[in-house]
């Protein structure tokens, strides 16, 4: 019976009640795998017709357990709908397709009601979501008085180095930064199996940008799959082993973080340009912004603002890998 | 059939709503003279199919007392809820606008107002003015602006803070252009959706006190009147007399509610996006 | 031209924290001025100060020597907020916004990356890289004459970033518009300031 168990999460095989489907290789199951992800949002034009925005068509990503996977997209660019998506909360006007894989096996929306605040945890992007009624003792441990829980939520408050009276107070009486340690702890009472945060520095500057990254790195090192939804490529670069990056509703990229040293390593010419765009690698821009989901143009969605854009660029693009990442690119090697 | 969106399904209520409320007012108009016509040859009969609401004890067609009297009340209700929706718009402006004496001045008053029981204060109102129509009119009027009051208020102290408006008044732009390019667009939906929402109000206030005997005089056949003369003939079997009636009450007041709440659903952004 | 600051103090309320104390500040419109310091040191709040958003609790503001407050009308001090989707009214079209603006000219709206087809949006059919381009093109009017960044593209990809910091570095040499930026980014500074002040020094010396 062990050997047809795929190893999914560190150090939970106790926890292990999926049987995987994975029999024939040895290696570990990614603890999240979303192929071909899109979400529509059907909106009114003006007057009466209806029309169906794709914000994502084409997303691919994959967590594996203590590791921590950054999608990188600009602000506005929908990127959010991707953790509502793998949670099933999407807003009844927004419609979702592809294929999201937990632990090996198809995350259905029975599945993720029943894993949704225990093995699979999101850290939403505001403190606002905390309840400001509540005091935080019972709000981490989510009304749970039992003496275990209380003796975990006084090992979390060691952990992020909050006080152990912080329990008896409310979230107004706490500094932000301390009600961020209070959100991301909230996600820890259940030892979950995979964190999605989305957009977790909203504003925050760079130091404490960075003390809230790194709290989602100790989740990935204590052997939790983590995803981080950002806009930041610089933070995301500094915490996270793997980025995807987000273009015009796809993802165009998937690298390594070390690809990222050296614009030769890197696949996709968005990727690249990106690179050439950050301060200390020359500051250097393109023209364009990325197109509206409305008008997007036919095949590849950055060919406008390509510099090697070629004819074969108009056809669907295929997301192929290469060299240990993947790109949507003809070009990309 | 293609099943109709959101919109449309809205858009086909709130037409039903007015059609039905305007058709009323209409016929009630029209047919003034059959409310009053007597005729002794046909008194007391049950509902049938050429008196589908039957007759009273005088002979009078109910079906068209009841069209008549609801008429009354919808243009003695949509009258009251416009001069109380005036009303709310100058206070509630002027209380978010004019510094914080104006501001308190009217806070009270409007707390004033809501803490006394609406039908209270109207009883005393209309008979202070003599009762009648100019009586109702105004006690309904001066008594329904409050809650509208407040939500304009609080929607343009809100605005005030939005850094658009802050930044407007740093492009060296005046008071009337704020006014109007920034403040309107975000106040008009909220203020008409106020206004068809209080007609319900103003017309079950305006019946009731009628009903109560506070209101409107016995020859006007308004919906009170109808209902508080059908009372005394409940007890002799003439059922119909104050079904038909109340039922048609309820239905109108019903229809107002759906058409206010359409008219929210299309002009409030948070839910246009579908 | 220049933009002073003397003797200035802030608190929010009363009794509230001192935000600023005794703070001095002079800028020229040649002049491209960094500011930093972590959090909580009132960035923002100086930003609004700068450009009269907020009114301070001692001392100026002067603007050629004049008080900032005595300009009627448009304000030659124009600051462009960090979060582009507050600072444009959700109900106007994105053509109103640009005619908010003094007479913007249509090379700034081009050299912006404004394309034609985004005025006759909403600000919900844009993303935010997009708004705060539109931000920056109603700030820079005819009579603007120093600007105030306040984090304007942190909330942006950075090839937006590069694209409006390389456009707006040119139009304000060009324009002699002085410039005070705020940014977290140390590096971002470093490209686009020609002087650094750090808040933290600042506090210090009194």
């Amino acid at each position: 019976m062990d050997e047809k168990r795929v190893k999914c999460g560190a150090g939970s095989e106790d926890r292990m009640d999926s049987p995987a489907v994975n029999k024939l290789s040895g290696e570990k199951e990614p603890v999240l795998k979303i192929e071909h992800m899109s979400i529509s949002f059907t909106q009114y034009d003006r007057g009466m017709r209806q029309v169906s925005l794709p914000v994502i068509r084409d997303l691919d990503v994959e967590v594996h357990a203590g590791e921590m996977v950054a999608v990188v997209g600009s602000s506005g660019s929908g990127k959010s709908l991707l953790a509502h998506g793998v949670m099933g909360v999407l807003p009844y006007n927004a419609a979702m397709d592809g294929r999201i894989t937990y632990c090996g096996e198809e995350l259905t929306r029975e599945r993720i009601e029943k894993l949704r605040g225990r093995e699979i945890v999101l850290v939403p992007q505001s403190i606002a979501f905390l309840n400001p009624l509540m005091k935080i003792g019972p709000q981490i441990c989510k009304g749970d008085k039992r003496a275990s829980a209380r003796e975990k939520l006084r090992s979390i408050f060691k952990r992020y180095e909050l006080d152990e009276r912080v329990g008896n107070l409310y979230p107004f009486e706490l500094s932000g930064g301390m009600n961020r340690r209070v959100l991301i702890s909230t996600a820890l009472m259940e030892e979950p199996k995979l964190v999605i945060a989305d957009e977790p520095t909203p504003g925050l500057d760079l130091a404490v940008a960075k003390r809230a990254m790194a709290h989602f790195r100790e989740l990935a090192d204590m052997g939790a799959g983590v995803l981080v939804i950002t806009h930041d490529l610089e933070l995301a670069l500094e915490v996270a082993d793997r980025i995807a990056v987000f273009y015009a509703g796809a993802t165009v990229e998937e690298a390594p973080v070390q690809d990222f040293q050296d614009e030769d390593s890197l696949r996709h010419p968005y990727t690249k340009a990106l690179w050439r765009a950050m301060p200390q690698h020359g500051f250097h821009y393109i023209e364009g912004a990325q197109p509206y989901v409305k008008d997007l143009p036919a095949g590849c969605s950055f060919a406008p603002r390509c510099p090697q854009c070629g004819p074969e660029c108009a056809r669907e693009i295929a997301y192929r890998a290469v060299r240990g990442g993947k790109v949507r690119c003809v070009r990309g090697k | 059939m293609r099943k109709l969106n959101r919109r449309q399904r809205l858009l086909l209520g709130l037409a039903f709503s007015a059609a039905f409320l305007i058709i009323v007012c209409v016929w009630g108009i029209l047919g003034a003279e059959a409310a009053r016509a007597t005729d002794f040859s046909r008194k007391n009969i049950p509902p049938c199919l050429q008196y589908p609401f039957g007759t009273d004890w005088l002979g009078r067609d109910m079906l068209a007392r009841t069209v008549k009297g609801l008429s009354m009340s919808i243009l003695i209700g949509i009258t009251a809820a416009a001069v109380s929706a005036v009303i709310a718009l100058l206070l509630g402006i002027a209380s978010a606008t004019m510094g914080r004496a104006v501001d308190s001045v009217v806070s009270f008053v409007i707390d004033l107002i809501m803490g006394v029981p609406h039908i209270l204060l109207l009883i005393l109102i209309s008979v202070a003015l003599g009762k009648g129509l100019k009586g109702v009119i105004i006690g309904v009027a001066v008594t329904h602006w409050p809650s509208l009051a407040r939500l304009i208020r609080a929607e343009v102290l809100q605005l005030k803070e939005m850094p658009y408006i802050k930044i407007a008044v740093k492009l060296g732009k005046s008071r009337w252009h704020i006014a109007v390019k920034h403040m309107l667009p975000h106040l008009l939906p909220q203020f008409i959706v106020g206004l068809v929402l209080l007609f319900p109000h103003a017309i079950l206030h305006e019946s009731s006190i009628t009903f109560l005997g506070f209101g409107l005089s016995t020859e006007q056949p308004a919906i009170g009147i109808v209902l508080s003369e059908a009372m005394k003939y409940l007890a002799t079997g003439k059922w119909w007399l104050a079904l038909f009636p109340g039922l048609f009450l309820v239905i109108t007041v019903a229809l107002f509610y759906i058409l206010g709440q359409s008219l929210r659903k299309l002009l409030d952004p948070g839910s246009v996006h579908q | 031209m220049k933009l002073e600051v003397k003797d200035m103090s802030y608190r929010y309320t009363a009794k509230g924290r001192q935000i600023l104390k005794n703070f001095n500040l002079a800028v020229d419109s040649s002049e491209r001025v960094g500011l930093t310091a972590p959090s909580g040191y009132g960035k923002t709040t100086l930003c609004q100060l700068l450009s009269g958003y907020l009114k301070p609790d001692q001392g100026q503001v002067l603007l050629d020597g004049q008080p900032l407050s005595s300009y009627q009308g448009y304000c030659p001090v124009q600051m462009v907020w960090q979060h582009p989707e507050f600072a444009v009214n959700p109900r106007l079209p994105m053509r109103e916004v640009i005619h908010e603006g003094d007479e913007i000219e249509e090379w700034v709206i081009q050299g912006l990356g404004i394309e034609p087809d985004w005025l006759r949006r909403f600000p919900t059919e844009l993303s935010g890289g997009e708004l705060q381009r539109f931000s920056l093109a109603r700030a820079l009017g005819k009579r603007t004459r120093f600007l105030i960044a306040d984090e304007i593209s942190t909330m942006l990809d950075l090839i937006t970033q590069s694209q409006i910091w390389h456009f707006l570095l040119e139009e304000v040499e060009k324009r002699q518009i002085g410039l005070i930026a705020v940014s977290h980014n140390p590096e971002l500074i470093d490209r686009v300031c020609t002087r650094k002040i750090d808040l933290r020094l600042q506090g210090e010396e009194k």
